[in-house]
């Protein structure tokens, strides 16, 4: 088969980092290639390479067989290269038709003829698109359905999808996945880069696994199943859960009866008379698609958003550890040290009357660093030069030192690599063994079911305690339930 | 470090009274004898340090201060003007009234009444002045950075209204106040312009120094100016409560400052009375990095500036209002550096990948 | 004799608006590009001084040109400290706001002297549009104006078209919304972004022109007096849209005019007080409008 998109020998470094180590992928036409990898193992430095978004050290690419040079995206786009990125791009104060036109580079002299055109080919494609919509009002689905409109507008013949369902739901993801094998009968080569190895086999026909930079298998989809490559993908790292004893049920921390609380920010339900409640020493996972509530309910239970209705008992005190890391949880700018006193507040060891005691903060940093093995050169080293793992050990560290009987933890393996979320849901689960109620929303449902003792269901809103045994299908059908399509 | 700094800081003057050198050539100007009228006036003479540079580092120093605490806090303060303003007329006013009522008790006491009367009034006027743009904020969501500039102009406009109006000297011929009485005024050092306030300035920034370093809240505004998100979510923090307290603390400053004016130095109110030091604060703070006992030093060399820039129109016939052109190159010059070193650290950061 | 008076009044209102006109028009292209320039008022004080000089060495049109130079030069070294090297935009334009008074301030002495006073400039004469003019009332205050007037109403259409009808628009509120998306599009969001800041300065600088050569017909040290200020105040009143920052121009010319109406009513009224109006009037507005109007998202980063 001819090579539509061929990378050879790509090499990359980010600082002491090495992302990709002569990395070589060839993409046939007309084949949907799975590029399949971990957090951190290089799949999105490759297709930012391919799309003129990162250059890279050594190596060369060829489009069609012609070797060209992809300094921006611009360039990218005019080889035919089109990506839907992880998040997504769109403008959300803009209208479906402005965002085609702007990526495709249509004039828009006359609105009504460039609408009618978007919709045409929305039609065409098979995702089907209102162009007058302004995009903020879309859901997550046809969000996505725009970033494909948007690439295949611009004359896209190949497409690089960045983990296109890990912002959709179940239902929504499967929809999408799909429509990529219909994209074939476009004359479109699709790259797939996803960390899910259902989704590789379900629609690929070709796939290839990068770990730690380097490519460790390729070849035909059906000349491999799912326990290969999920060693190809993990390496020796073993994936099970480790075994724990049954939790002792404690005492109820939390209880919410017929809880509500308003929206935050732009999409979503809110949270809608919710009742449910957590008790010492388990963790309870809450599956909820985004914009269901979860934040809403999180952020209840912490005191940090005012409740609308209903009744909420919280035995205090709370920690949050919030899911923006670096915005929210974390001051950049900020020692270590710093950081900690921020996340302590008034009742910490250092405080006397008005006064803060430094060397007293730099001392408990220093053993607070050791004792939750973060990678740190000292307490006095800015929070933004370590590591995301390390970041989220100290975050996790910080909210531990409030002695909480209650900690809530919103996506906290958010960015992680798998050996970072491994170890955050192993202090999850010592955390709870040690008496404390985690109150935990995870967006990916497996790595949900793999830490929680049983989990709650958020849909539009409104709350559903499933059973400790409770299957991941009744929990994904009850999840699609909401007002979603 | 501390070399650095002053490096750093010693580059931003030069490359300042550089763009001056060349706008004033084009313009036709002889820039070679203004500078060298400006260095005169500022560090000529015993006199010229004591008389012209000492009291206007005075008003530079309390509104540095000021602009300093409010840009730790995130509140982007362009009112101090204003604020000034409003402070120098209140003081004026309860100068007067007070003055002409307490003058019975004699010297000493009447003075221990009336002066910190006068100066707290100026304070409270001060507190008031930046108390709009904090409401206009945190009720409707206006821009405290177009309400505080507006309000510039506002205060401007009432001081001509109260030295043509209500607080115009008794003959009614000149548009100024009368002089306050002595027990309304900040004690000199003999023989000089220099007054008591100099050190009220001193002790104030040596308070806020210890306020910013070792106290939480302190560390509570910081934490604001920084990371406003992470200091509510993770910290827990009232940051409107912060934002609040930062811009009405920075109008208690800048109302001081105009209390102290006409306290220790002019005696009286009129137009013009600030020859901008309100967006000379501005440079004063953010070429001291908003640290307080830095803020001394920059204030000090600003009032050497503003100084020399008298003494320049008087002898160069150069206005003085092109120093601001010295002013403004600074604080580019520094936000250059910052958003450089931000670049910088960005790029050490290295690839999202 | 009121309806002469209420002829006076609306004259007063249009050609007061004028300048404020062009200088929130400016800055209603920079913002919706993103970037939010206080040194417009700086901008708009180098075009009152390059009309001025301008004017005297070759007539009132000479003036118009030397004024939009003045705008660009002012804007286009903001542009460079900000979208080029990405310093904060608000203090740097409060900077350049400075800078341009003393500049001007000090050229200004240069080219006429210490005293200045009684400067006299060729300036724009009102030009009666036929058929129009005649009309009662409103003829004479909106058909007779310079036609630097013309050209502001001119913009307003024009202006629309160019944000909402074309390309480069789509691109430059992209830009203003979301740099990054922007950018993820394919647009050359800081080429885009300088483009916006240096129609901004040249709109400022022609405010500065019809201040100084259709309204007052002198030069004065600081005399834009914070009306690039009250722009921006303007713009987000007119919620980012041309038509509407017109109307938005017109309400505070007419309150701004409204000093004439009230002085020849209540002569003992101070006249600082008329001073004072405008400002308070823009906080007041500014107060009930914000939080009904969205700004361009990334304005300011």
């Amino acid at each position: 088969m001819p090579s539509a998109l061929s990378l050879r020998n790509i090499s990359r470094q980010f600082g002491t980092v090495t992302a990709l180590r002569a990395v070589t992928f060839e993409l046939a036409v007309g084949e949907v290639h799975a590029l399949l990898g971990e957090n951190g193992a290089g799949k999105s430095t490759l297709m930012k390479v391919a799309f003129g978004l990162v250059r890279p050290d050594s190596g060369s690419i060829a489009v069609d067989g012609i070797p060209v040079q992809l300094r921006s995206p611009v360039e990218a786009r005019r080889a035919g290269i089109g990506m839907v990125h992880q998040h997504f791009t769109s403008i959300s104060a803009l209208t479906v038709w402005e965002n085609v036109a702007l990526t495709a580079g249509w004039s828009v002299r006359r609105p009504g003829v460039v609408a009618e055109r978007v919709h045409a080919l929305a039609q065409h494609a098979g995702l089907a698109l209102d162009p007058r919509s302004i995009v903020r009002d879309l859901t997550a689905g046809l969000k996505q359905r725009l970033e494909v409109l948007k690439a295949i507008a611009a004359d896209a013949r190949i497409l690089l999808l960045d983990e296109p369902s890990s912002v959709l739901s179940p239902a929504e993801a499967e929809q999408f996945l799909g429509q990529i094998t219909a994209f074939k009968a476009l004359g479109i080569s699709t790259v797939l880069i996803t960390h899910k190895l259902s989704e590789a086999l379900g629609v690929a026909d070709t796939v290839t696994v990068l770990r730690h930079g380097s490519v460790v298998h390729h070849g035909p989809i059906r000349e491999t199943n799912a326990r290969t490559l999920a060693r190809h993908l993990l390496g020796e790292v073993s994936i099970d859960r480790p075994q724990l004893p049954p939790p002792v049920p404690g005492n109820i921390v939390v209880r919410a009866s017929q809880l509500s609380v308003d929206r935050l920010g732009v999409g979503g339900t809110g949270l809608r008379r919710a009742t449910f409640s957590a008790r010492a020493g388990e963790v309870i996972g809450i599956a909820a698609i985004e914009g269901n509530g979860q934040r809403e309910l999180l952020r209840a239970i912490a005191g940090l958003v005012r409740v609308a209705g209903g009744s909420l008992e919280v035995t205090a005190p709370v920690a949050l550890v919030p899911e923006d890391r670096t915005s929210e949880a974390l001051i950049g700018d900020f020692t270590l040290a710093e950081n900690l006193v921020l996340s302590q507040g008034r009742s910490a060891p250092w405080i006397h009357g008005p006064w803060i005691d430094w060397p007293d903060v730099h001392a408990r940093t220093r053993e607070l660093i050791e004792r939750f093995e973060v990678r740190a050169s000292g307490s006095a080293m800015l929070a933004r030069e370590l590591s995301g793992g390390n970041q989220q050990r100290l975050v996790i560290a910080a909210a531990l030192e409030r002695r909480p009987a209650v900690l809530v933890a919103e996506n906290p393996t958010r960015g992680l690599d798998f050996k970072a979320s491994a170890d955050v849901h192993e202090r999850l689960r010592a955390t709870a063994a040690a008496g404390v109620a985690v109150i935990v929303y995870l967006a990916d449902l497996d790595e949900l079911l793999a830490v929680a003792d049983r989990v709650v269901v958020l849909t539009a809103g409104i709350a559903h305690e499933m059973t400790p045994g409770a299957s991941r299908t009744a929990i994904g059908r009850l999840m699609l339930a909401g007002p979603e399509e | 470090m501390v070399t650095r700094t002053l490096l750093s800081t010693g580059a931003a003057i030069v490359i300042g009274l550089g763009v001056l050198a060349i706008g004033l050539t084009l313009s036709g100007y002889d820039a070679g004898a203004a500078l060298a009228a400006m260095g005169t006036g500022a560090f000529g003479s015993t006199d010229a340090m004591l008389s012209a540079v000492l009291p206007r580092a005075i008003p530079l120093i309390l509104i540095g201060l000021g602009i300093g605490l409010a840009f730790r806090g995130g509140a982007l303060n362009i009112g101090a003007e204003g604020q000034f303003y409003a402070g120098a007329i209140t003081a004026t006013w309860v100068g007067l009234q007070l003055g002409a009522r307490v003058g019975a008790l004699g010297e000493p006491w009447a003075r221990i009444v009336v002066l910190p009367l006068v100066l707290l009034a100026a304070v409270g006027a001060g507190i008031v002045w930046a108390g709009i743009p904090v409401l206009l904020k945190l009720r409707f969501g206006v821009l405290e950075v177009i309400s505080t500039l507006l309000l510039n102009f506002v205060a401007e406009a009432l001081v001509s209204l109260m030295v043509q109006g209500p607080l115009q000297e008794s003959k009614h011929i000149y548009p100024q106040s009368d002089l306050l009485p002595a027990a309304a005024r900040l004690p000199q050092w003999p023989g000089t312009r220099l007054h008591l306030g100099l050190a009220l300035a001193l002790l104030l920034a040596l308070g806020l120094w210890v306020f910013g370093r070792r106290t939480l809240a302190g560390f509570a505004l910081r934490a604001t100016g920084v990371g406003p998100t992470a200091a509510a979510v993770a910290g827990r923090i009232d940051t409107r409560r912060v934002f609040a307290l930062a811009l009405l603390g920075s109008g208690a400053l800048a109302g001081l400052a105009g209390g102290a004016e006409i306290s220790g130095t002019t005696y009286a109110l009129f137009q013009n009375l600030s020859p901008g030091y309100g967006f000379t604060g501005i440079a004063v703070a953010l070429l001291a990095k908003l640290n307080p006992l830095a803020i001394i030093g920059t204030g000090l060399m600003f009032a050497a500036l503003e100084a020399g820039a008298s003494a320049m129109q008087r002898d160069a016939g150069v206005p003085a209002i092109a120093v601001y052109v010295v002013e403004a190159t600074i604080i580019i010059v520094v936000l250059l550096a910052d958003a450089r070193r931000r670049h910088l650290a960005m790029r050490a950061a290295g690839g999202e990948g | 004799m009121t309806e002469s008076l209420i002829t006076a009044f609306l004259a007063a209102t249009v050609r007061i608006a004028t300048p404020l006109l062009f200088a929130a028009l400016g800055e209603t292209v920079t913002e919706r590009g993103g970037v939010i320039n206080l040194g417009i008022e700086g901008a708009m004080l180098a075009g009152a001084l390059g009309a001025a000089l301008g004017a005297t060495a070759g007539g009132p049109w000479a003036g118009v040109l030397a004024a939009i130079g003045g705008g660009l030069l002012v804007s286009g070294i903001f542009a460079a400290i900000t979208v080029g090297a990405g310093a904060e935009q608000i203090i740097t334009g409060t900077a350049m706001t400075l800078a341009s008074i003393g500049l001007t301030g000090a050229i200004y002495r240069s080219a006429y002297g210490p005293s200045g006073v009684g400067l006299t400039l060729p300036t724009l004469a009102p030009l009666a549009v036929p058929g129009l003019a005649g009309i009662p009332v409103i003829g004479p205050a909106f058909f007779q104006q310079s036609a630097l007037t013309y050209i502001g109403f001119a913009l307003v259409p024009l202006l629309w078209w160019g944000l909402f009808r074309t390309r480069f628009g789509l691109a430059l509120r992209a830009s203003g919304e979301s740099a990054d998306h922007a950018r993820a599009a394919g647009v050359r969001v800081k080429r885009i972004r300088v483009i916006g800041v240096l129609i901004g300065g040249a709109l400022s600088g022609l405010a500065g022109a019809s201040l100084v050569l259709a309204q007052v017909g002198t030069f004065a040290e600081k005399m834009t007096a914070g009306r690039g200020f009250i722009a921006i105040a303007i713009v987000v009143l007119g919620a980012w849209h041309p038509g509407r920052v017109l109307g938005a121009a017109l309400f505070f010319g007419a309150a701004m005019a409204l000093q004439f109406l009230f002085q020849s009513f209540m002569p003992d009224m101070p006249y600082q007080v008329f001073l004072l109006l405008p400002y308070l009037l823009t906080l007041l507005v500014l107060a009930g409008v914000v939080g009904k109007v969205r700004a361009p998202a990334d304005l300011g980063r």
